[in-house]
């Protein structure tokens, strides 16, 4: 991906005000020639059909003003912060960043065992979280194959929805499905007979089916790189929903399914009556316990991701992703299988996107093509870059600023949109390499030291 | 040590462009626990042979057999890819420095080791559950990995990122870890470009060590006289995809076809090759 190459430390100060006048004008420019037409004139359909139009001058002028006086504030900007990879901080500061940030990861991990305590009684701040933690593990599960592997993956969300439909599907009915348990009923497998255990029984399936879609898919991409990846996996992404939006018999098209099985605490209802958890462990029945389950659930399956991934980079599978990304071409000749290694890493990382589907189904019961769009896959990914390519708790930080951000926003209606584009900039002026842009090496003989942002490639494919 | 066929024997190789002719029936072979130099002029077409011996081009034409010390046989031109390192152990340097520069000096050289690793890692299973014949597997291949960087004198700099490695240093790294690889047969694409002189001695002195010492075979593509001329045991020079002459250092030094090849390039490279071994 075509991230530009941090500047130096302290832009050159040599360009001064003319530079940045010139630029502002040339922005200023371009912009009367996009919104002369579309906002400069105004055009509609008159009551007998016939074309009408007027003009809007003040609109376009102030657009343009905009845009001018913009471009300065963006470029003073640049110059005020810089990216800060390149500000030398005095040693104390330094060590005290370094301090925070080992204590940072365990910190944030107390909090998130502590959040269904400390929000027992806001349903909808444990809404929340549930969903952070959603994005959080499927941004790890994306790390996998955009940070370590260095494929550009923009259909990420086809694996999210595999696991979601598999589960709903697969619960609802049996293998195979979807008419042949009436026809084969030795062969047959009804899930249904799972009962409560449906879900713990599905999900490592979902998960599994979910990572053979990701070798499926990809096998034809494995000779693409970069730009090229990026459009064939966004179309993949676009293909499965399309294939879910139009199989009608099977998903239920766009009505989706529900009736989804609920999770069970290992086979024990969250239901009021006797028989249900709460019964089971005497205490008054709270359709919040659902609630406090579906948290813990969905931070255990992160927390697995998250293992999974430490261990895996430490071990030579993701030795190999990250060579791979760092050169491809040097990989081949110290004779690792690059088809391997890349289908491991679209394996892998499908695999968690498919339990955060099947996790996702079973949350809400219910599921369409709706959930599944572009838009999920380029949020997972910006949440992936945001945080820093490759670093685990960057991409936890930028799932937890960014979903929760969005809610923060959510007074602002159509505002949020602008401040999110503005933030994103602004944060990609500050650091071009996500917010944790560092790399940690994966074995040490003295002593563990960082690789700064700049040598580390981003992968080209 | 008994074998005593050629590790490499390249017979008729021809590589063609489109209508470039890169190589032309070249033929030589590369003794066992020897250092084969293979010299020649800008464009004679030297890196286009590594290319095809360590299968990154399918070569137009030619066999290249390589015999292992037990007897096990690979035809080259018939395997390829990442094959070639995996199970013919040819291991090889770039002409340009392709070092992973994100990660350190030591995890270059653990990569190198993937295929032993990987299966000591039972495909990760294993090493997810960190099994103790992987821990142990892992410890051997630290220690190799620390030996060669003892070897290369970076040892204090194994925690180090490779790109921030001055560039002398990134290329003894880039041959180091082309070692780790466990080859039968390594080549080298000129690893003494842009060395000094001090450092080009060392490195003399580190390949006659690979040699003797490990008895690895090498392949050796270099410009620098002065080192070809010391350590290797015979050359082969190429010129416009041809052979042009084939014998021990000395012969070659004297060789009119091969003074003649060089004027005929750069003059320096000609008073390089006479220099070289007087
Ligand atoms: N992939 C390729 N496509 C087309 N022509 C190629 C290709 N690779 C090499 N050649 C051509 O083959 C010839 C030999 O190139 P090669 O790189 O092997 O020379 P060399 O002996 O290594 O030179 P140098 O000493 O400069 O490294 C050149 O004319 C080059 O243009
Ligand atoms: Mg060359």
């Amino acid at each position: 991906m075509a991230v530009p190459a941090p500047h130096p430390a302290s832009t050159e100060p040599s360009a001064g005000l003319g530079f940045i006048l010139k630029k502002a004008v040339i922005s200023a420019l371009v912009a009367l020639v996009l919104f002369f037409l579309m906002i400069g004139i105004r055009t509609e359909a008159g009551p007998s059909g016939q074309l009408i139009y007027w003009t809007r001058f003040g609109e376009l002028a102030a657009i343009v003003g905009a845009v001018f006086v913009g471009s300065i504030v963006i470029e003073l900007l640049r110059r005020w912060i810089g990216p800060v990879g390149g500000v030398e901080l005095p040693a104390s500061v330094r060590g005290g960043f370094a301090v925070l940030g080992r204590l940072l990861a365990p910190a944030l991990l107390i909090f998130a065992l502590l959040v269904p305590v400390i929000f027992y009684k806001e349903r909808y701040l444990l809404d929340l979280a549930i969903l952070v933690m959603t994005y959080v593990m499927l941004g790890w599960g994306l790390n996998i194959v955009v940070g370590l592997a260095g494929l550009l993956d923009l259909g990420y969300v086809a694996f999210y929805a595999v696991g979601a439909y598999s589960y709903a599907l697969l619960a609802q009915s049996g293998l195979p499905f979807p008419h042949f348990i009436d026809t084969y009923p030795y062969v047959a497998l009804d899930f249904q007979q799972l009962g409560p255990w449906a879900f713990w029984v599905l999900l490592p399936v979902s998960g599994l089916l979910a990572a053979l879609w990701g070798v499926i898919l990809g096998f034809p991409v494995l000779r693409l790189r970069g730009d090229y990846l990026a459009i064939v996996t966004l179309a993949f992404g676009e293909i499965i929903r399309l294939v879910i939006l139009n199989w009608q018999d099977l998903t239920g098209g766009p009505n989706g399914i529900s009736g989804i099985p609920r999770p069970t605490v290992f086979g024990i209802p969250l239901t009021p009556g006797e028989h249900g958890f709460a019964a089971m462990i005497g205490v008054p029945f709270s359709p919040t316990h659902r609630l406090v389950f579906l948290f813990y659930l969905i931070l255990a399956l992160a927390l697995i991701t998250n293992w999974v991934t430490i261990r895996l980079r430490a071990l030579p599978i993701g030795r190999a992703w990250e060579a791979m990304r760092e050169d491809e071409v040097a990989c081949r000749a110290l004779g690792i299988n690059i088809t391997t290694t890349k289908l491991s890493a679209f394996a892998i990382g499908a695999m968690f996107g498919g339990f955060a589907g099947a996790f996702f189904a079973t949350r809400q019961g219910f599921i369409s093509p709706e959930s599944f769009s572009f838009q999920e896959s380029a949020l997972v990914l910006a949440i992936v870059v945001l945080g820093g390519m490759g670093s685990q708790l960057g991409v936890a930080l930028a799932a937890i600023a960014m979903i929760g951000g969005f809610e923060l926003f959510r007074g602002l209606d159509q505002f949020r949109m602008l401040v999110f584009g503005g933030v994103m900039v602004l944060l990609m002026i500050w650091r071009p390499r996500g917010l944790i842009g560092h790399r940690a090496p994966t074995v040490f003989l003295q002593k563990r030291t960082e690789i700064s942002a700049s040598l580390v490639k981003e992968g080209h494919g | 040590m008994t074998n005593a066929a050629p590790i490499l024997a390249i017979d008729g190789l021809t590589m063609r462009f489109g209508g470039i002719v890169a190589i032309n029936e070249l033929s030589f072979t590369a003794q066992r626990r020897q250092i084969t130099a293979l010299i020649g002029p800008n464009g004679a077409g030297k890196t286009t042979v590594f290319n095809c011996i360590t299968g990154f081009y399918r070569p137009s034409g030619g066999t290249m057999t390589l015999v292992h010390d037990d007897d096990a046989t690979f035809r080259l031109d018939r395997l390829h890819d990442f094959r070639i390192c995996k199970y013919a152990k040819v291991a090889r340097t770039f002409q340009n420095i392709r070092l992973f520069p994100g990660m350190t000096a030591l995890e270059n050289l653990m990569v190198a080791q993937h295929n032993t690793l990987m299966r000591a890692s039972g495909f990760s299973l294993l090493g997810l559950l960190s099994a103790p014949s992987f821990r142990a597997a892992e410890r051997q291949a630290i220690d190799l990995a620390r030996e060669w960087l003892q070897r290369i004198g970076l040892l204090d700099r194994a925690d180090d990122a490779a790109g921030n490695l001055p560039y002398g240093d990134q290329r003894r790294l880039e041959s180091a870890r082309a070692m780790c690889a466990q080859p039968a047969l390594l080549c080298l694409d000129e690893p003494a470009a842009g060395l000094n002189a001090n450092e080009s001695a060392a490195l003399s002195d580190l390949l006659l060590s690979i040699r003797d010492d490990i008895g690895t075979s090498i392949l050796l593509i270099e410009h620098d006289m002065s080192v070809v001329m010391e350590i290797s045991d015979h050359i082969v020079v190429l010129d416009h995809g041809v052979k042009i002459a084939d014998g021990a250092p000395r012969a070659v030094r004297d060789d009119p076809k091969v003074v003649a090849a060089y004027l005929g390039a750069d003059e320096e490279d000609a008073a390089a090759v006479m220099e070289g071994g007087a």
